[in-house]
């Protein structure tokens, strides 16, 4: 009986080995395996759930894409996404966590905000650029504070960014509820509507606008910076080898408050081009989550900023769909947070496979390396 | 009832969520892992607790549901930090969209349902005792569990053999593992633990704290926990009378708001927040208390060479 047993008992086991080189075909096989993936766990998911799993599948995936208008409501969706993306990609790339986009983009719309609301009357193309440069500066300079706790006083900027988020959010909701309340709207939680040179230049059937433009360029700006230049290396180098970064002069301080920085101005900017551009005024819901799933959209793009425009538009898919799918097939529209965060995940679990090769062993004492690569 | 038993009892019934997520957290970085997913795991507990509650009328039922909740949610993490050996930072990050997209899919069918509350115990005499017979005998039975967890964690840390194999996979994996512990079941035992606790913490808040379910519920509570561990500088004891404060600072805010004192609701709604990183930047600026505790492994994987 033992001894059938035995014979039964399988000889081989499956492990992680470390390639000798990151591989570069699963560099970019990996975020594809990760989609096929959660499109299928999502097939499973609605099949589960009594829906039509293909209908529900067609409907998420690629009705978004079938009809002008709601490529436009994609494209538009994606604006934000990659500009925090890019913005995130470069931090993450350099080890520097900041995930209070939210609250950035918060507050860069807030001090945008300034001049419709405070100097309504001030119409100019200038106001415009002053509001883009305000609405940068602002999320620049609130994504400083977790900067500065964390270089002068050592406290994790994870958790300091996060608890920001919710504080912006609260300063939002005291913003259109007190002082920058509309005095004709009505008593509803809402600030004036901008008008004129304070809203961005708008085309198409009136919801793409100028900050798509923005996003574009700032994607390729910085893939320019991280591909050719010094700047560029030397936040790969602080990322990949800090301790090699020392020993080549990069300080990891300066490091700190220009990710911070740049990423905060820029998640500033897309809350400024939010609500002056689809939303056109304040009110205490101005964002999707995009500063969360700007996190997912940065890892989904390799963190590379070129990747980073693919990924924006595939998750701006997600949150379309999911509208389309609630409208259709009645499934609440939190399935599209659902598949966000399962994505990420499958691009975690897929990105092993780039660092690591699964190889079959054998458990038998005699055998002892015969084992194949898979 | 005084007001002062009252204002109390709302203390403890805010604390105790804090400190059942945290001590769970606190025993998964003591083995070196750092489990950021700790809202995610919550707002699962949250969910199932409730929904086992109300489908089969128990509040027990849910507690237990909802600690399965969180045991399965915190091993997807394990799965991935300690097997596929990905970044904790990230994957963490991964649990929680994960857990608050699910949770609210979950969820969709129960909003505005009635739940079932969990019964205070009630022990005859000693919880009708004048001033503290509510408070010492009088509390939900969750209150317990968590306190004696806490005791039972400072206890198996400091004075069991367990406990220092914990710690030594903590302090040193390529150590422990020359040793010829098993580091990474190690690791995937103390995040079951705290995947437990989270689902406890959130069964909490859907079957004592507002017995019903509300999108998001946990409102940053999981994010408070971790920074509550970092707080207490990895010392369960610490960590209670932590917890206990940050959920003093939440109830001065309700109450404050309450009473309709002169200063805008989103103010006292941001103090415990606002709490949170005042209480990081103090705990920070002292290296020498945050540094000696710090498990040395922390968020670093461990890939065993053969």
């Amino acid at each position: 009986m033992n001894k059938l047993r035995k014979q039964l008992e399988l000889n081989v086991q499956l492990i992680l080995e470390k390639r000798p080189q990151s591989s570069g075909l699963m560099n970019l096989f990996s975020p594809l395996l990760a989609i096929v993936l959660t499109v299928v766990v999502g097939g499973l998911i609605f099949a589960a759930m009594g829906k039509p799993p293909l209908t529900a599948l067609y409907l998420y995936f690629i009705d978004p894409l079938t009809s002008w208008w709601s490529v436009e409501e994609v494209l538009v969706k994606a604006g934000p996404l990659v500009l925090i993306g890019v913005g995130l990609a470069v931090c993450f790339k350099a080890n520097v966590w900041n995930i209070g986009a939210e609250g950035q983009l918060t507050v860069g719309a807030l001090m945008g905000a300034i001049i419709p609301i405070l100097w309504g009357e001030w119409q100019s193309p200038f106001a415009l650029v002053a509001m883009l440069c305000l609405g940068a500066l602002g999320g620049a300079l609130f994504a400083l504070i977790p900067a500065w706790l964390k270089t002068h006083f050592g406290v994790n900027e994870i958790l300091t960014s996060l608890m920001l988020v919710y504080i912006a959010q609260l300063l939002l909701d005291w913003f259109v509820r007190g002082p920058w309340k509309d005095p004709n709207g009505y008593n509803f939680p809402k600030s004036v509507s901008f008008e004129g040179w304070h809203l961005l230049p708008m085309w198409g059937d009136g919801r793409m606008h100028f900050g798509l433009v923005v996003s574009l360029v700032a994607a390729l700006v910085l893939f320019w910076i991280m591909r050719h230049t010094l700047k560029g290396f030397e936040i790969n180098v602080v990322g990949s080898a800090p301790r090699a970064g020392a020993f080549a002069g990069f300080s990891q301080t300066k490091m700190v408050w220009f990710c911070f920085a740049l990423s905060g101005g820029l998640a500033g900017l897309a809350g400024l081009i939010e609500v002056a551009g689809p939303i056109g005024q304040l009110q205490p819901q101005i964002s999707p989550n995009y500063g969360f799933t700007a996190i997912i959209v940065a890892f989904l793009g390799r963190l590379n900023p070129l990747g980073v425009i693919f990924a924006g538009i595939l998750l701006a898919i997600s949150y379309i769909g999911g509208e389309g799918i609630q409208i259709e097939l009645g499934i609440s529209s939190k399935i599209t947070q659902m598949f966000q965060g399962m994505l990420l995940f499958f691009i975690l679990m897929c990105d092993t496979l780039i660092l690591y090769r699964l190889k079959w062993i054998s458990t038998k004492p005699n055998q002892s390396t015969t084992g194949h690569a898979s | 009832m005084s007001p002062y038993e009252a204002i109390l009892l709302t203390i403890i019934t805010a604390s105790t969520p804090l400190l059942l997520a945290a001590i769970g957290e606190l025993v998964v970085e003591r083995s070196g892992v750092l489990n950021l997913g700790i809202e995610g795991m919550m707002v699962m507990g949250a969910v199932c607790g409730f929904a086992a509650a109300h489908v089969t009328g128990s509040a027990w039922l849910g507690v237990i549901a909802a600690t399965f909740a969180g045991i399965a949610t915190s091993l997807l993490f394990g799965l991935l930090t300690q097997t596929l050996m990905t970044n904790q930072v990230a994957t963490g990050l991964a649990i929680t969209l994960l857990g608050l997209g699910l949770s609210g899919l979950i969820g969709s069918g129960f909003v505005g349902l009635p739940g079932v509350k969990l019964a205070n115990v009630s022990i005859p005499w000693l919880s009708d005792l004048p001033y503290v017979g509510r408070l010492i005998f009088g509390q939900d039975p969750l209150v317990y569990v968590s306190i004696a967890l806490t005791a039972a964690v400072a206890y198996t840390l400091n004075h069991t053999r367990m406990g220092l194999i914990i710690r030594a996979v903590g302090q040193n994996h390529a150590s422990a593992h020359a040793l010829g512990y098993r580091v990474v079941a190690v690791r995937y035992a103390c995040i079951a633990f705290g995947g437990a606790t989270s689902g406890l913490a959130g069964a909490y808040l859907s079957l004592v704290y507002t017995p019903q379910w509300i999108e998001n519920m946990t409102a940053g509570r999981g994010w408070i926990a971790l920074a509550l561990v970092v707080f207490s500088t990895w010392l369960p004891g610490r960590l209670a009378a932590g917890a206990y404060l940050f959920g003093g600072v939440w109830i001065l805010g309700l109450y404050a708001q309450g009473m309709g004192v002169g200063i805008p609701s989103q103010l006292l709604s941001s103090l415990p927040y606002v709490a949170t990183i005042l209480a990081l930047v103090i705990i920070s600026t002292n290296r020498r208390l945050s540094l000696i505790n710090t498990p040395a492994s922390l968020g670093q994987g461990f890939v065993p060479d053969r």
